[in-house]
């Protein structure tokens, strides 16, 4: 369901912030750690959670996703298992929404109607496919919106205004601003080049941008909270999971926390 | 499926070999391969772009390389063939070139799109160390930075390719990523293109990768065939009846193939190594894989029913890649060329029977080939011809096969 990506932007929107966008890699460390992190993630004020699906060749990720993505694939996880994972946090908080994000040969292998149909059946909202850009968009998006799920769609620093509309041709949910040329986790784009770049894009749409890429300290959410309408997180929260395994739901919630609360104090400034 | 008015009208537009190729790059990087195409376009209509291409295949590369008749081999073949039978073998000697591989003819070729398009740093992957052979040896004759892709695997068992390459300029990084081999190589040459977009031309060594990649390799390696064909012509006053290239990406083959595809009674074959066995560990992408996406195609790949993408493996390190160019892919589908495997052992075999019956020393990868040539040339009248293409020098594998066969050197 597209609907609650559309009422979750809207909520935050009418509290007059940002909404808080966090990745996490299923089934890092395991498949049976996940849940307990998801449940972190919204207990330290996520608003939409990126579920990634594990690959053996992410190549638009830096080192801290590479890793979670090997460590969840030496854990076992398949496909089924992230479903599953998908399926069991919708039950647990039917609002929150759910978009998985990854590469394309893990979500066609059986192919596009089977994964779309998985995905609305698990109550996936949206999904994020990091190689398959509009150009082939029919190896994926006609089977998502014949599903209802939104395909998100990326811009980054290469699209030129001639190119932008070829990308929101079918875009959906929102628009995930990717801040620099180069990969996740890296290093993070000045601010006054991301608000320039947020501006141009919400002139060309009515989806709500979210931002992401190298964003990893409350000063910098609370810096892009002012001028987009989603802070995406990733990395950074990696790296927590990373660095304390099925311990991590602890240390994830209080970093989470300290992004939201970075992301209200944004809004209360501006309002 | 109806048979097409000519095989060599692809890819469409967008890249696509039937339902093969395509653009499966992120967004940063669609641009980028955008203005690849245009400026692959502009070059192809280009008088100029052409003849320096081809100066320096002939002054650079020494092109042409020679068409030779394999008598001794032929001979060797035919003394336990039934009577009447046993193929003419022909080698199409592509271990001749500058280098030792045909790598090269297709490193020219993009060096000069990437002079074109202003680029001034070059990155390239490499498995073995051949094609990171060649990149370096372009990137020093024009004077451009490079850096070369390894994994650190390989690295560990081709350090005298290391050597070459650091010698003619180029900076190593070996990749710690993943398996540490091929794929994980060319993932870390994506990551650093799509941070450097503004300088950096990525040459991709084979006929893989997103469109344009598979086209213009294609297009720069088809020297090898355009060539064949002349010289057949010349030296039998007729076309081969069977042409044969091993197949790791595939460039060398759909270079010896692609001139030749539209003349009906020249047979074709792609021989896939099958390392250690189809129902083992093996590199053979269209025997044990299956259609998917990765590394900015569509192909068939060695992958589980996740999709998640297997460990090759072939004694020959330029074929260890688990995927295959999208045009080998289409011409399966289609049924225009036929695909077998060969094993680590039967292709160390035809390294040998080459070494003793014609003092050539054949790269792994196309002992491949030669391993299958033996096989069909015994089944073959005598009158027959078999056209196989020698697309590299065995130098850099004598430690591989010396290891192989319990030697120590």
């Amino acid at each position: 369901m597209t609907q609650r990506l559309a009422d979750t932007f809207a909520s935050a929107r009418g509290a007059g912030r940002a909404a808080l966008v966090t990745f996490i890699t299923a089934g890092d460390p395991t498949p049976a750690a996940t849940p307990a992190i998801l449940d972190a993630l919204v207990e330290g004020g996520a608003d939409i959670i990126e579920l990634g699906m594990p690959f053996t060749d992410p190549m638009a990720d830096g080192p801290a996703i590479q890793a979670a993505d090997l460590r969840s694939l030496a854990a076992g996880t398949t496909t089924a298992d992230i479903l599953s994972i998908a399926r069991a946090f919708r039950e647990r908080h039917p609002d929150v929404p759910l978009v998985l994000m990854g590469y394309a040969n893990p979500m066609v292998r059986r192919g596009a109607d089977w994964f779309a149909a998985a995905a609305r059946d698990a109550g996936i909202d949206g999904v994020i496919c990091v190689d398959i850009p509009p150009e082939e968009d029919e190896s994926l998006g006609p089977a998502l919106r014949d599903a209802g799920i939104a395909l998100v769609r990326l811009a980054t620093p290469t699209t030129d205004a001639a190119r932008l509309p070829t990308v929101l041709n079918g875009a959906d949910g929102f628009l995930y601003y990717v801040s620099v040329a180069g990969i996740t986790g890296k290093q993070q784009a000045a601010q006054d080049t991301i608000e320039a770049a947020v501006g141009r894009l919400k002139a060309a749409t009515d989806l709500p941008v979210a931002v992401g890429f190298g964003v990893r300290t409350p000063d910098q959410a609370a810096a892009i909270a002012r001028v987009a309408d989603g802070v995406v997180v990733g990395s950074a929260i990696v790296e927590q999971i990373a660095e304390h395994g099925a311990d991590a739901p602890g240390p994830v919630r209080d970093y989470v926390q300290t992004l939201a609360a970075a992301i209200r104090a944004a809004a209360k400034e501006t309002a | 499926m109806n048979a097409p008015n000519s095989y060599r009208a692809q890819p469409d537009e967008r890249g696509h070999f039937g339902d093969y190729g395509g653009r499966y790059v992120a967004e940063t990087l669609m641009p980028l391969v955008l203005e690849l195409d245009r400026a692959y376009r502009a070059a192809k209509d280009d008088p100029a772009f052409t003849a320096e291409f081809e100066d320096l295949l002939e002054h650079y590369v020494g092109r042409p390389s020679p068409l030779y008749y394999a008598e001794r081999l032929t001979e060797a073949l035919r003394e336990d063939a039934a009577p009447g039978k046993g193929a003419q073998i022909w080698f199409k000697r592509d271990e001749l070139n500058h280098t030792g591989a045909h790598k090269i003819n297709n490193c020219i070729g993009q060096i000069l799109l990437a002079r074109r398009m202003g680029k001034t740093r070059i990155i390239a992957e490499t498995g073995a160390g051949q094609h990171g052979v060649a990149t370096a040896t372009v990137a020093a004759r024009f004077g451009l930075p490079c850096v070369i892709y390894m994994g650190a695997k390989d690295v560990e068992r081709q350090q005298p390719n290391v050597f070459r390459m650091k010698l003619l300029g180029a900076e190593v990084r070996a990749v710690e990523s993943g398996a540490r081999t091929l794929k994980d190589a060319m993932n870390e040459a994506l990551r650093d293109w799509v941070a450097n977009v503004h300088d950096t031309f990525y040459i991709i060594g084979t006929a893989a990768g997103p469109h344009p990649y598979p086209e213009l390799v294609r297009d720069f390696q088809s020297v090898i065939g355009r060539e064949a064909r002349e010289q057949m012509q010349a030296r039998a006053g007729r076309l081969p009846d069977l042409l044969v290239a091993a197949i790791g990406g595939g460039s060398n083959a759909i270079g010896l193939f692609h001139p030749f595809l539209d003349d009906p009674d020249v047979r074709m074959l792609g021989v896939e190594a099958a390392g250690e066995g189809l129902e083992k560990k093996h590199a053979a992408s269209l025997a044990g894989g299956f259609p998917g996406v990765l590394h900015g195609n569509k192909t068939y790949l060695l992958q589980d029913e996740d999709g998640q993408i297997a460990e090759a493996h072939s004694i020959s390190a330029g074929l260890d890649y688990p995927g295959i160019g999208p045009e080998h892919a289409w011409l399966k589908d289609i049924g225009r060329v036929d695909y077998i495997s060969v094993t680590d052992d039967q292709a160390l075999d035809a390294f040998q029977l080459l070494c003793r019956t014609e003092g050539i020393i054949p790269a792994l990868e196309p002992s491949h080939a030669i391993a299958a040539v033996a096989s069909r040339a015994r089944e073959m009248d005598d009158d027959r011809i078999i056209l196989a293409n020698l697309c590299g020098r065995g130098d850099k594998d004598i430690f591989t096969v010396a290891e192989a066969l319990g030697v120590a050197i």
